[in-house]
């Protein structure tokens, strides 16, 4: 009796996974430790355990029964990437056309999310130069993102610049920032690379954090001035000078938040055009070399150190105008916002995306902070799920939503070339 | 003088407490080449646990300082262990063998399921716990200053140094450590001559996540606060400490901490302590650039 002998198992195997449940949950969810007034004293919380322990035991028996149940043979990754990449001809336009009519239809809290969706899209598609393209893995993005809202907050403080002023400075100190990292680290790989940015990431942090009398340290930057339509404000009050008197319409809290909605649109729209436009360029070429083999872009006279800094200062600088566009968003920037955590979404999401694909990347973000979203009314969990769905993305699907790649030069047609065929970058 | 010797104390002990965790860190890089970022997550774990059992053998009435310590360090690394095995079983095993970003995203990924785990089951407030061990012996008497040697740090040094001992014991004399060690080596070869290389990869999490435990026990009795997040920082800082000693070196990932401790306790005293996390990671970039192999790790031959 085999069907019988697998129930057997299945039952000892999930048996044994709650007991190491039981073993991880007992102390932590069992005895919750409070501040009591003298000392700490303990609360037990049997059920809870018992939940977990139960749930643990019936999530583990499910998922064997699956793998019993589901059908042998998946399709090949071949087929998939074709099918990808089919599905991606239709699919980028008809994000496109979604997102730019998105405010036709939208109200105030669609169009609230879809500016955060966005700005984290831009925020990948910045990334993805400096991780997909270049192949250098880098987990202190968020110091450029910190830098341009930084910059813009300082220079419209200090010398009372606009928005439209200081994006592109903002984005200029970014990039500088950029080659500041970059150069000592040119000679770093991998995982080394990796733990220098975030080291990178957090010095940029505690410097914001501690230098109170440029940053205002843990207090933050408020009433940061918000981004005007041609030098026409969006003021509540209308009067002259503003959106709503020029139009002769009644003044809306919504006509501003379309404006910033189109602005990071145009905003991201731009990263990925220039990105894409990049690839094309040998500078993009050389980087996609670098990406799969960098001896080997040695040995071929590429100048590997301007094109990793490059890398790092255009990745950067869009790292720069998303800040800037963040700062002029929320009006108010403090160094709670650029903490490693940012660094890490957006990695997952540009990693989500499949490594250099830009499709995938607004597919990822649309999952990501989307997904979060839907988490909004159980905030306590919100980042517990957010963490287990990378773990579980990585496991099932480690190369991604769109893990194919069309390759930028090709001799005849361009072909796409499944993920289990390319190399990965070593950075 | 006699301030900067109570500086080298205090640097010490705490370079201690960063030399075990960068002990976690360096082995699992050795063996299978992942920086395993929800290691500085199990010794915040292992904070918590020994948190909890310190609580509850209070409760329990039990008074006796050693008893209740030894009791503590044997829960919270048993404890801390089973969480380092079903880490490594859950999110790195299923990935052995793909491309390398994505053990690094599972890892970041398991460090917030395991914070927000803390956050959840055990509150976001910070925990205070009375000092258990009291008492300072004066050792050099300076002109304003006494340098003294507090019985808690002796106790610190002593823990550390036994749990070392066994460790290192653990790895050179018996037939797990030769596993261990050849795994390092080569983990083809080794799995080719016969070594249950997943076996002593789970091990390997194991035997770091307790000795995690145990500096986060340290921890707990050294500063009496901790929250969910020390785990990030800590983690940073003993991730430096053994590149500092050369990755994949465990002798190396000991003296790493202790550079860590003395730097970031001397710029404390003598500069800022705002900015001794800085310090510490500006360490870590000098040392990748002028010594990427560090103090005592071999020189990384590329091969084409």
């Amino acid at each position: 009796m085999p069907a019988r002998a697998g129930v057997a198992v299945a039952l000892r195997d999930a048996f044994l996974s709650a007991l190491v449940a039981l073993g991880l949950f007992g102390a932590m969810i069992g005895l919750k430790t409070d501040v009591g007034p003298s000392s700490l004293v303990l609360t037990p919380r049997p059920w809870a355990v018992a939940i977990a322990v139960g749930a643990v035991f019936a999530g583990r028996l499910a998922l064997l029964v699956w793998r019993a149940w589901r059908p042998a043979g998946a399709p090949s990754p071949r087929r998939l990437a074709a099918a990808g990449h089919q599905a991606g001809r239709y699919l980028a336009p008809l994000l496109l056309t979604f997102a730019l009519t998105l405010p036709a239809y939208g109200g105030r809290y669609w169009l609230d999310l879809g500016i955060l969706v966005l700005t984290y899209v831009m925020l990948g598609w910045g990334l993805t130069i400096v991780v997909g393209l270049a192949g250098l893995l880098d987990l202190g993005y968020v110091a450029f993102y910190a830098v341009g809202a930084y910059s813009y907050a300082l220079l419209a403080q200090t010398f009372g610049l606009g928005f439209w002023t200081c994006l592109p400075l903002a984005g200029l100190l970014a990039a500088c920032w950029g080659v500041m990292l970059g150069f000592p680290v040119l000679r770093l790989r991998g995982d080394y690379l990796a733990i220098v940015t975030l080291a990178f990431g957090e010095i940029i942090r505690i410097v914001l954090l501690n230098w109170v009398s440029l940053t205002n340290g843990p207090n933050g930057i408020s009433s940061i001035p918000r981004p005007t339509l041609f030098g026409l404000t969006f003021s509540m009050e209308g009067g002259p000078g503003s959106v709503a008197d020029f139009f002769g319409v009644e003044p809306d809290i919504s006509q501003r938040v379309i404006f910033l909605y189109y602005v990071i649109l145009g905003l991201a729209l731009l990263t990925n055009w220039v990105s894409l436009r990049l690839r094309r360029l040998p500078l993009g070429r050389a980087w996609e070399a670098l990406r799969e083999d960098e001896v080997a872009c040695r040995a071929l006279g590429i100048n590997v150190t301007t094109t990793k800094l490059t890398a790092f200062a255009i990745g950067a600088c869009f790292g720069g105008f998303a800040g800037a566009f963040f700062a002029t968003r929320q009006a108010f920037i403090s160094p709670e916002s650029f903490t490693f955590m940012e660094s890490a979404t957006v990695l997952a999401i540009v990693v989500l995306g499949g490594l250099g694909s830009q499709l995938g990347v607004a597919l990822a973000a649309l999952v990501m902070i989307g997904g979060a979203e839907l988490f909004r009314d159980f905030a306590e969990y919100r980042m517990l799920v957010f963490g287990a769905a990378l773990v579980a993305m990585m496991i099932l699907r480690p190369r991604g939503l769109v893990s194919g790649r069309t390759p930028s030069v090709a001799l005849g047609t361009a072909q796409e070339i499944s993920a289990d065929l390319v190399a990965q970058g070593r950075g | 003088m006699a301030y900067a010797l109570q500086q080298l104390i205090n640097g010490l002990t705490l370079g201690m407490i960063y030399g075990l965790i960068a002990v976690g860190y360096t082995m699992v890089y050795g063996i299978i080449g992942m920086i395993n970022f929800a290691h500085g997550d199990i010794f915040m774990v292992g904070a918590f646990l020994s948190l909890i059992s310190l609580t509850g053998l209070a409760a329990l009435g039990i008074t006796s300082v050693p008893l209740a310590l030894a009791v503590t360090l044997l829960f919270a690394a048993g404890i801390a262990a089973l969480y380092g095995w079903t880490v490594e079983r859950i999110a790195y095993r299923p990935l052995r063998g793909s491309f390398r970003l994505a053990p690094l995203i599972s890892a970041i990924g398991m460090s917030i399921v395991l914070q927000n785990f803390v956050q959840v089951s055990q509150g976001a407030r910070v925990k205070p716990v009375a000092p258990l061990i009291e008492g300072n012996i004066p050792l050099y008497a300076g002109t304003d200053f006494t340098a003294q040697l507090s019985a808690m740090q002796i106790a610190i040094v002593i823990t550390t140094l036994l749990v070392l001992g066994v460790f290192t014991w653990l790895v050179t004399r018996t037939p797990l450590g030769r596993a261990m060690r050849a795994c390092e080596q080569d983990l083809k070869m080794a799995g080719l001559l016969g070594i249950d290389t997943d076996h002593t990869i789970s091990l390997t999490f194991v035997i770091g996540a307790a000795l995690a435990a145990v500096a986060g026990l340290l921890f707990l009795l050294y500063y009496g606060v901790i929250d969910f997040y020390i785990g990030f920082i800590a983690g940073v800082k003993a991730f430096t400490a053994a590149v500092l000693g050369g990755i994949g070196s465990l002798p190396g990932a000991v003296l790493g901490g202790l550079a860590i401790g003395l730097i970031e306790t001397f710029w404390s005293a003598y500069f800022t302590v705002e900015y001794k996390d800085v310090a510490a990671f500006s360490i870590l970039v000098v040392v990748l650039i002028f010594m990427p192999s560090g103090l005592l790790g071999r020189a990384d031959v590329e091969k084409v």
